[in-house]
């Protein structure tokens, strides 16, 4: 198909898809400040490492693919997809672990399915699903935030410890780890500790979720609204899985305080908000239609909280977005919106 | 007086309005042109025919080319002179086509053709009124281009319960609408009247977005002394794009949706464009045709970007270089608005009843398009669609060639104007898209049409052929029983002669052997 080269409109905004990339990682940063205040500075080595894994693995595939490296490379979705991976996992992760789940984003999640544009499934969590399911053990030691306050460890050892796994002073990794809220919640649980029992006794609780994860959570929710306003994603998403979510939990923890948590423990504590805000919006993988975003968001919503409460795992949160991603185009087929001068259907 | 409640559309952008260039010098008439150039097809609808030969002297305002056919409308000549030329000549058309025009040399003396007599219109029957405005040539001046008089024609049954006049001119750079209200706002509230007079309808609504107060001022005060200003009401609109668009522009002030299928004129409402109406207002009260329009030069390539009142058919090439065009190549030239107009091939096309303004374009007015990427179904575009469409989805299906799936998502909704391209972070040329997409249907169906005649043609000679076939058959059929009856009656003949003979030789026979015949008998018994 030719294109005449120049037909009407000849004004252009002057959005691009760098631009739209870059605002997100942006709306991230007050979350990763939170993350090193309260988990030190091994989201930032996660960072790094997740940066520059996915930059090498982006250029040596649009070579491979023959496609213009610069405009492709700088067009900030690898990046975007390296920032989000290397945030949600734990800091002080063995640095393989970054860079094969980056590694597996990339290449296999991206650009198997055609590069920027055509991936079916979210990079970034297909890269965490394939790490969570291969390495359960180094995905679920997260550093305590009580713990690390007694040895702080500064940059260099942070990437000492992440680069051989050797900390300083004879220290254990094992001894500065922990498992996340959710985590002790579902083993509390199975231990028959009811949950005010374990909210009430376990340091790891603050005041509306886990300690240091309100605090992430709270940045994170932040920069998501800075997104809505900065109309880079709508609000449908994000409301329709925190919505269902909390509305879920309410109606259980209504009926059992004691075995199901709260609705606040269930926004504020896993990878709710950052997943609402930053993961689901994923416009590539996300349904594009706005009524078809609100049914989209709330069938995430409800397999998270399925998945955290009778699944195998503590937060589902990874899943929940990939089966979605499934049903977006579905949705988009039969969630037309009406058009203008039609009746409603 | 009470703020009327408005509504909002869908969609739509926000653009940088670059209009207060070309508004800071007062509307002059430009210069006569050397040559006039006059394509017989400047509207909707069918071809003018030129009732002018090579070598004819006209006179200004003398009919040139008539119309022909239902849609379609005349051409004057919109100075006196002489016709040099009726031939092929590049026009200002998204193809870059030549098409056939008249072209006039002027003789500088712009002598007028008789005046018509003057009529108070209020007299008038509207369908005598209808007439007067259909052979002034007059269409739609806003830029479609459709004739008026046509929307003058409701049809009996229809009540008219608004009459919407358009003077929103939401597209960046064009200020001509501006400009008329400005400084010509009793021709506009005359040719108001003459329309709420010839549609009897209830009411009139001016309407204009709110970065125009200076015409807002000069409405206000020539609707006041109006003796039917109670009827009359101008409303500022929100600036937004596309809200001149009619459709748009309707639901801002009724809230009410043109159905896709349908016009204006099915919800009780006509709208017009501000030009038109003044134009319409000339043509009735002063006898004038429409050989003349405001028209917007500006852009970066000129030196003096203003508004000149322009006789159709000048080059645009004249206008530039009274309005100081550079020396540097703009990068291009537009004709219309950034967001709907065409890009004008040559400088030598001319301006035409629909072309409401010039850019010459620099790179700083209107950088060029930036590389494209991949879709990332950001839905920005949907957001933006003021048709409520999906762009994304109909690019897809555009792209695939599927040709029937984009019309089941009504691409035939999209009034191509652009947003949906203008937001795209990936800048995808998705309207490009779409006008691909809607004359490939389109050449398709004309394709259809077109074997579907060669079918019925094809159909039509086999039928004839077995008709003739079974008509020969039939007669030769006749024939053959006619023969077979013939040769059937010698037969009988035939059998008539054997009988008899036989018959003379049983007698002769009998006669003969008597006796034995006798004794049969009697051995039969
Ligand atoms: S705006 Fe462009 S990139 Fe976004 S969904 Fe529409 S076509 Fe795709
Ligand atoms: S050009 Fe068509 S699809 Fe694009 S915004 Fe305008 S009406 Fe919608």
């Amino acid at each position: 198909m030719t294109i005449a080269p120049s037909s009407s409109p000849f004004a252009h905004g002057t959005s691009s898809v760098t631009k739209v990339m870059l605002r997100v990682i942006y709306a991230l940063l007050p979350a990763i400040a939170a993350c090193v205040w309260f988990f030190g500075w091994g989201v930032i080595v996660n960072i790094l490492i997740a940066v520059t894994t996915a930059l090498l693995c982006e250029a040596l595939i649009l070579k491979l693919r023959q496609r213009p490296i610069m405009p492709y490379l700088l067009d900030g979705s690898a990046l975007l997809t390296a920032v989000l991976l290397a945030v949600a996992l734990p800091p002080l992760s063995p640095w393989w672990l970054t860079v094969l789940g980056v590694g597996f984003a990339i290449i296999i999640a991206k650009h198997l399915y055609g590069g920027l544009g055509y991936n079916p499934f979210n990079p970034a969590m297909v890269g965490y699903v394939v790490l969570l399911i291969s390495f359960p053990r180094e995905m679920s030691s997260w550093l305590s935030p009580q713990i690390l306050s007694d040895y702080s460890l500064n940059f260099a050892a942070t990437i000492t410890a992440t680069l051989n796994g050797q900390l300083p002073n004879e220290l254990q990794l094992d001894a500065l780890t922990m498992a996340t809220p959710l985590d002790t919640l579902k083993s509390q649980l199975r231990l028959d500790h009811s949950i005010s029992e374990t909210v009430s006794s376990h340091p790891i609780f603050g005041l509306l979720g886990g300690k240091g994860w309100e605090w992430i959570n709270g940045a994170l929710l932040l920069g998501g609204l800075w997104l809505i306003y900065k109309r880079v994603i709508t609000w449908h998403i994000p409301a329709a899985v925190i919505g269902t979510v909390a509305a879920i939990a309410a109606l259980f923890y209504l009926y059992d305080a004691e075995t199901y948590a709260s609705p606040l423990i269930h926004t504020f504590s896993g990878a709710t908000i950052m997943g609402a805000f930053f993961i689901a919006t994923d416009p590539v993988t996300a349904s594009a239609t706005l009524r078809g975003r609100l049914l989209y968001g709330a069938g995430i919503g409800l397999l998270t909280y399925i998945i955290r409460t009778w699944g195998g795992y503590p937060d589902g949160f990874a899943f929940a977005v990939l089966l979605m991603n499934m049903v977006a185009p579905t949705i988009d087929h039969y969630y037309q919106p009406r058009v203008f001068g039609h009746k409603r259907k | 007086m009470k703020r009327r409640r408005l509504w909002k559309f869908h969609g739509g952008v926000h653009l940088p309005q670059q209009k207060t260039i070309s508004t800071t010098m007062p509307v002059h008439a430009a210069q006569l042109p050397k040559r006039l150039v006059l394509p017989l097809h400047q509207h909707i609808g069918a071809s003018a025919k030129a009732v002018v030969e090579v070598g004819d002297n006209v006179l200004k305002g003398e009919l040139i080319a008539h119309a022909s056919g239902y849609v379609s409308a005349p051409i004057h000549a919109p100075s006196s002179g002489t016709v040099v030329a009726i031939a092929d000549h590049p026009i200002p058309h998204p193809s870059g086509l030549h098409a056939p025009c008249i072209v006039i040399e002027t003789d500088g003396e712009e002598r007028w053709v008789e005046a018509r007599p003057y009529d108070d219109y209020l007299h008038m029957d509207p369908s005598h009124l209808r007439n007067l405005v259909r052979e002034a040539g007059i269409v739609g001046l806003g830029g479609a281009g459709f004739p008026s008089y046509i929307k003058l024609n409701p049809g009996a049954d229809k009540v008219i319960d608004t009459l919407i006049l358009n003077g929103a001119e939401c597209e960046p750079f064009i200020t001509c609408d501006d400009m008329l209200m400005r400084e010509q706002p009793e021709q506009i509230v005359e040719g108001l009247h003459i329309l709420q007079h010839a549609l009897r309808a209830k009411r009139c609504i001016i309407a204009l977005e709110d970065n125009k107060p200076e015409a807002y001022t000069a409405l206000s005060a020539a609707v006041a002394k109006s003796e039917r200003c109670n009827i009359i009401e101008i409303v500022q609109i929100p600036t937004i794009f596309p809200a001149g668009g009619e459709k748009q522009l309707i639901k801002v002030l009724t809230g009410k949706e043109v159905p896709h299928d349908g016009l204006p004129l099915h919800i009780g409402l006509v709208i017009q464009n501000v030009a038109t109406c003044a134009a319409i207002h000339r043509a009735i009260n002063l006898g004038q045709p429409l050989i003349s329009r405001y028209v917007t030069i500006t852009g970066g390539g000129v030196s003096q970007p203003r508004n000149l009142e322009v006789l159709i058919g000048t080059p645009i090439q004249e206008l530039l270089e009274q309005c100081g065009a550079l020396d540097i190549e703009p990068q291009r030239l537009i004709m219309g608005g950034p967001m709907m107009g065409i890009a004008v091939h040559t400088s030598s096309a001319p301006i035409i009843k629909t072309s409401n303004c010039v850019i010459a374009a620099t790179d700083d007015d209107l950088p060029s398009p930036q590389p494209v990427m991949p879709c990332i179904r950001c839905g920005a575009c949907a957001d933006a669609c003021p048709a409520l469409l999906l762009p994304q989805q109909l690019y897809w299906y555009a792209r695939a060639k599927n040709l029937e799936r984009i019309q089941e998502i009504n691409l035939f909704d999209c009034i191509e104007c652009g947003c949906c391209s203008h937001v795209c972070p990936s800048h995808i040329p998705l309207v490009q898209y779409f006008r691909f997409a809607k004359t490939e249907i389109w050449s398709q169906e004309r394709e259809k049409e077109r074997a579907d005649l060669a079918r019925q043609r094809h159909d039509s000679r086999l039928e004839r052929i077995e008709r003739e076939k079974a008509e020969r058959a039939a007669r030769l059929q006749k024939k053959k029983q006619a023969l077979k009856e013939r040769s059937a009656g010698d037969s009988s003949k035939k059998a008539a002669i054997a009988a008899a003979v036989k018959r003379a030789q049983e007698k002769k026979a009998r006669q003969q052997t008597k006796e034995p015949s006798a004794n049969e008998e009697d051995s039969s018994q």
